[in-house]
């Protein structure tokens, strides 16, 4: 197995194990890539990217940049809300008239789940989704496996958890998908509000108690509450929260062994997690941040070099 | 056709001496030289030459390896499984010695070429191969340092085998 068996990277559902295996292990060359001096290759110097940014982000699109840069691809950025979309475009007739301007590839983030996968219908371009409302985000699942491999190995048998606003959360969807493939445990934590009803059937368990998840996994990746995709109330207050599933130094002190602690940011200091938590040596928070850009690398180098 | 041999054992043991003796003539103690093998079959050459080189020298000589897949220029044409590029050393106002087991059409050392320059600007590079297949280039490249020159056409390929990965040092001319 030598290249990939999609066009597009809509989502970890739609790739398979090998896949996978291909994107970790070509982003381990990337990684030593952007650690040389000169952090640029050239394999990308005939490809035009164009970032589609429907909805707001910093990180993903700032690695999406910067790897794209260092493929040396042409780039074009799109925010929403600078944009026609305000006076009325549709989706595909916006991104047919940026494709007329020959791009090769499509980095989309957008509100709507499954908006990527409709525009890989409709539209003659790769496609990478980097998120789609509360459905996927296949790059940072792919990162955050690469990240927990470059500390624990093969991942088969390693025990996950995911804490937190399970519900609202696109990162937990394709990291499960991700983490299953690759062979691992994975738990959910979560008030039980948080916790869709049939999360169960993807094969993953479920956990209300904090303590009881920490204690079982290696490595607990705490989300953030996604207070802006919340239209009603799912618990009683912030503080609540914080004192029912926030994790805080003496929390993990307490803990029989040494996790892994990882968050795919933005970062709610005090909520999910306490500084002294997402600071400790335990973290891995900014070795995701610098993996994710090779990653992306790696995602953007094998999706160009399909036919 | 039967696949023929062009170099074997012992044969081979001579030429990679021999090799190592012209670089000796050049670079002297190798004090301000270092070896770089390209990925993925250079590498095994290179790792021999330095090991030839430290029992004659008696010292230790850098050695990297190269992995030329980002800078090729027939990517999206064929299927290219980048290889781990390993090279713990400033290449800055060195002399380098690239390496490769194979020169054919040249593309591989040019993209090495680039490869190298994010390692830093040698003072001067020059390019050591086990087998050159002459009348074969696409891109004005030459070797300095040759073990074996062959003519070749384009319908046959050259293997080298090496005793660390495929039990034993033999250099063949196979039909594909």
């Amino acid at each position: 197995m030598s290249n990939l068996s999609v066009n597009h990277l809509l989502g970890i559902k739609y790739i398979t194990k090998a896949d996978i295996e291909l994107i970790l292990d070509t982003a381990k060359n990337f990684k030593e890539v952007i650690n040389r001096p000169i952090k640029k290759v050239p394999s990308l110097r005939d490809i035009t990217v164009a970032n589609l940014f429907f909805e707001n982000s910093t990180r993903t699109r700032l690695s999406f940049e910067l790897a794209q840069k260092r493929l040396s691809a042409d780039t074009v950025n799109f925010s929403a809300s600078s944009s026609s979309v305000k006076k009325g475009e549709t989706l595909i007739d916006t991104v047919n008239n940026i494709l007329a301007m020959k791009v090769d590839m499509i980095v989309m983030r957008h509100s709507s789940p499954g908006a990527a996968l409709f525009l890989s219908k409709k539209v003659n371009a790769k496609i990478v989704n980097a998120g789609d409302g509360a459905h996927e985000h296949p790059t940072q699942a792919l990162l955050d496996a690469f990240s927990m491999q470059e500390k624990l190995g093969d991942l088969k048998g390693k025990k996950i958890a995911i804490v937190g606003d399970i519900l609202h959360s696109r990162v937990a969807l394709s990291n499960i998908f991700c983490l299953q493939k690759l062979g691992a445990d994975v738990k959910v934590c979560g008030p039980t509000t948080l916790i869709p009803k049939y999360i169960e059937s993807l094969g993953v368990t479920v956990e209300t108690d904090l303590r009881k998840t920490l204690e079982w996994c290696d490595v607990a990746n705490m989300l953030r509450i996604q207070l802006e995709r919340q239209d009603i109330k799912f618990f009683p207050s912030i503080r609540e929260y914080t004192m029912l599933y926030g994790l805080d130094k003496q929390l993990l002190d307490s803990l029989s062994k040494k996790i892994i602690i990882m968050h795919p940011g933005p970062i709610n200091r005090g909520v999910e997690i306490t500084s002294d938590v997402a600071d400790s040596s335990q973290s891995i928070i900014l070795d995701q941040v610098e993996n994710g850009v090779a990653v992306r690398m790696a995602v953007m180098f094998l999706l160009a070099g399909r036919q | 056709m039967k696949p023929r041999v062009l170099l074997e054992n012992k044969q081979l043991e001579v030429t990679l001496t021999r090799l190592c003796y012209q670089l000796i003539e050049v670079h002297n103690d190798f004090s301000e030289s270092v070896i770089i093998g390209l990925q993925p079959r250079g590498i095994y050459l290179a790792h021999r030459i330095q090991k030839l080189l430290e029992g004659i020298l008696k010292k230790k000589i850098n050695c990297g390896d190269l992995d030329t897949t980002f800078y090729r220029d027939d990517f999206r044409k064929k299927e290219l499984i980048p290889n781990q590029t390993n090279i713990n050393f400033i290449i800055e106002d060195k002399n380098v010695i690239l390496i490769d087991d194979v020169l054919y059409t040249g593309r591989t050392i040019r993209a090495g070429l680039d490869a190298m320059l994010a390692f830093g600007r040698p003072s001067d590079v020059e390019l050591l191969v086990l087998v050159d297949r002459r009348f074969s280039r696409h891109v004005p490249i030459q070797a300095k340092y040759v073990g074996l020159t062959i003519d070749s056409i384009s319908t046959q390929n050259v293997k080298v085998d090496w005793k660390e990965t495929d039990g034993k040092d033999r250099v063949t001319l196979i039909d594909k």
